[in-house]
């Protein structure tokens, strides 16, 4: 299923923490980042992609019209998601992440505002975010599709079934390549090198 | 879900793709053209006729094989959004400190070539192939002056930075609190626990017959070993032979069955692979070659059970290091391979090429994996092929920094948490007299015990390796040997004699330790 990428602005997180930033000595656990969509209308979302550093718990909230005239409303859509299952380890710190409409607890249509709760419960890391947010609609229905070259040049009836299966077959084989490697390493024969280079 | 299916599909593609380019895809299109001949083929149902034909004769099996061991080799499809660096090591501070290893590393090589004038490779002149050729069976009665080559690196550089690797995004407080590891590795990897551990290796646990102890000689032989060789003997599956040698394998089928498990059997196609790589060492000569006939000589030739086996040493590292086909495993592993440029083309993509050919610079005790295999094979293509494959799938990960559960910085802190949670009186006492545990372990997992333990224990512990597809047993053997030294230990007082007390593990028995450790230790 094909998908579109719908722009969005990001800003930045917000840190929930009881008391007085600067002079608290602990770190907070849990970071607020609101995602909105200026230039486009509510939409339905498909799909959600990033790529995680350190975030061991993911909620996620969306500001949601159920209908044409009432006013848009917050609901949670995604409660306490695990990325890391152990916090204190780098399991899952810095993997990519993908997640679908059919993961989510309510149903995705008209999508205003999105709300990323992140928590972090384990006091070992400086910080902890999710970097390269992408948000998908479902794009067009009918993907275009390229036929093969001997579709178009199709077979005289007369040729049985067989023969002609065995012909498709051979010539889909023959359009394919493989992934296997020649093994030569030189260049024309010849391996006269000067020093390794760094970069 | 559709997850999991598109997942599936990707896997599968990906398979395909792989096995299309492969002799298994030829030969069954050979075979499937061929058995058309056959009475019992009917055009009607043709598909489920060949189908059944290569059920009936064997090629199903075949295929099962190399399917299964395309799915122990390379890494599950990662997300469409990572980069490729992402698949081979998805922590960027382990990436980064991996480049500036490998450019010290280069530096070195670099630094070597310059001061001896040597080039890194040369075309030799036809006399002195032929006489290469002449010598291919002997070339450990070569003695080349070789006093002036240093190997590029020893196993305690790598420890030191390894000992120095910090994630930037971790508490690395000075003062000490519950963070701080009082061991040598400083990052907070996962490594799993001694219940973890009983759960992963539990056809190692007591009420379990094992080779390496329920064969020897006080215990009759039919209460367990008869049978466990029977059933050696009809195996033909690779995943089957897999699970089987978990209790360890009979020695008369053992090279069978790492064949097997290996999906390796010789045609003539891999006898003709390695004949062009012995030709490939022939017409060119490379620097690493001295740095492998120094290592050869340094180890491999002053160890009392593998100094025989020298002559097979140089024929399998050299063509090791022009074979271009290892270069496809660094797409899963977070090395490089080096680069350089034909002379006078320096910056022409079109004259980039790699260097050594198979990517893969030795260090000091690099031999030592080849070594033990040279017991069970004793032809040289299929040695070669043996000793690749081991290398791809396991040995590459002992001297590469990555994150993975089988990397050599994961059995590190493995080692010593181990250590620190079962013996915590020894370890903090070895830690008080200046001889942390890792100093002395690090160079028996970087070697895969190779050259420490007694030859028939060593193959019982590869055995277990390619069992559990890990590499983490190495972590456990390391601290059951400390545990079973322990009383010795509690009564050092240096490095030096902490370092004797584990000099010498040739007598020790490896299955009997690993159970132990695992299963009868009170915890």
């Amino acid at each position: 299923m094909s998908r579109v990428l719908v722009p969005c602005h990001v800003k930045g997180s917000v840190a929930l923490q009881v008391g007085d930033v600067r002079t608290s000595q602990g770190r907070p656990g849990v970071l607020v980042i609101d995602v909105t969509f200026p230039s486009v209308a509510p939409f339905e979302l498909q799909e959600i992609t990033f790529k995680n550093y350190y975030t061991a718990f993911l909620s996620i909230r969306v500001r949601q019209y159920t209908s044409a005239h009432t006013p848009a409303k917050w609901v949670t859509c995604l409660r306490d998601y695990c990325l890391m299952p152990d916090p204190h380890s780098e399991e899952g710190a810095q993997e990519y992440v993908s997640l679908f409409k059919h993961q989510m607890l309510c149903d995705m249509a008209r999508i205003s505002e999105l709300r990323l709760i992140l928590r972090q419960p384990s006091p070992l890391w400086l910080s902890f975010t999710v970097e390269e947010l992408q948000i998908y609609q479902q794009g067009p229905k009918s993907p275009s599709v390229t036929f093969p070259k001997w579709l178009s040049h199709p077979v005289p009836c007369e040729q049985p079934a067989l023969l002609r299966e065995m012909w498709a077959l051979t010539e889909m084989i023959r359009a394919s390549h493989t992934s296997a490697r020649i093994g030569r390493f030189d260049v024309d024969g010849c391996y006269d090198l000067n020093l390794l280079s760094y970069t | 879900m559709l997850q999991e299916e598109s997942d599936l599909s990707l896997i599968i593609a990906q398979i395909v793709q792989k096995l299309k380019g492969s002799n298994l895809y030829s030969q069954l299109e050979r075979q499937a053209w061929a058995s058309l001949q056959r009475p019992e083929i009917k055009l009607e149902s043709l598909k489920e006729d060949i189908k059944e034909f290569f059920k009936i004769s064997g090629w199903e099996k075949k295929l099962q094989n190399a399917v299964y061991s395309e799915l122990s080799v390379f890494p599950l499809p990662s997300h469409p959004a990572a980069p490729p660096e992402h698949l081979k090591e998805p922590l960027v501070y382990m990436r980064k400190a991996q480049g500036s290893w490998e450019k010290r590393i280069l530096k070195s090589l670099n630094s070597m070539c310059t001061e001896l004038s040597i080039p890194l490779a040369r075309k030799r002149p036809v006399g002195e192939q032929k006489e290469l050729l002449n010598k291919w069976n002997e070339m450990g009665t070569d003695e080349p002056d070789l006093s002036l080559f240093r190997p590029v690196y020893a196993p305690k550089d790598f420890l030191e930075v390894l000992i120095n690797l910090r994630n930037p995004n971790y508490e690395n407080g000075d003062s000490l609190s519950f963070r701080t590891h009082l061991g040598l590795i400083q990052v907070p990897l996962k490594v799993k626990d001694i219940p973890e551990l009983k759960e992963c290796f539990v056809e190692l646990g007591l009420n379990i017959g094992q080779l390496g102890i329920d064969d020897s000689t006080q215990v009759p032989p039919e209460l367990f070993e008869n049978e466990h060789v029977r059933i050696g003997q009809k195996e033909q599956d690779s995943a089957a032979a897999q699970q089987y040698i978990r209790q360890g394998s009979p020695t008369a089928l053992r090279a069978e069955l790492w064949a097997l498990i290996l999906n390796i059997s010789s045609q003539p196609e891999d006898v003709l692979y390695y004949e062009q790589l012995k030709t490939n060492v022939i017409q060119h000569d490379l620097l690493v070659d001295s740095l492998i006939y120094k290592d050869v000589k340094l180890t491999a030739s002053n160890d009392d059970y593998y100094f025989v086996f020298e002559d097979y040493l140089y024929q399998v590292l050299l063509c090791f290091s022009r074979d271009t086909s290892v270069l496809s495993h660094f797409a899963f592993n977070s090395a490089s391979p080096p680069k350089s440029y034909i002379r006078g083309k320096l910056g022409l993509e079109e004259y980039a090429v790699f260097y050594p050919p198979n990517g893969v610079i030795p260090f000091h005790g690099f031999s030592m994996y080849v070594a033990p295999l040279c017991f069970l094979y004793h032809e040289p293509s299929k040695l070669y092929q043996i000793f690749r494959e081991m290398y791809v799938r396991f040995f590459f990960r002992l001297h590469s920094i990555s994150s993975h559960p089988s990397g050599i910085v994961s059995l590190c802190l493995l080692f010593e948490t181990l250590l620190q949670t079962y013996l915590p009186q020894l370890f903090y006492h070895l830690r008080e007299i200046g001889a942390q545990p890792l100093r002395i372990s690090f160079k028996w997992m970087v070697r895969a015990f190779s050259g420490y333990l007694a030859t028939d224990q060593l193959l019982l512990l590869w055995d277990r390796i390619l069992g559990y597809n890990s590499l983490e047993i190495l972590a456990v053997l390391a601290a059951a040997v400390f545990a079973f030294r322990a009383v010795n230990l509690m009564e050092v007082t240096s490095l030096a004699a902490a370092e004797a007390v584990l000099a010498d593990l040739s007598t020790l028995k490896v299955m009997p330790l690993l159970q132990i450790f695992l299963f009868a230790t009170v915890t």
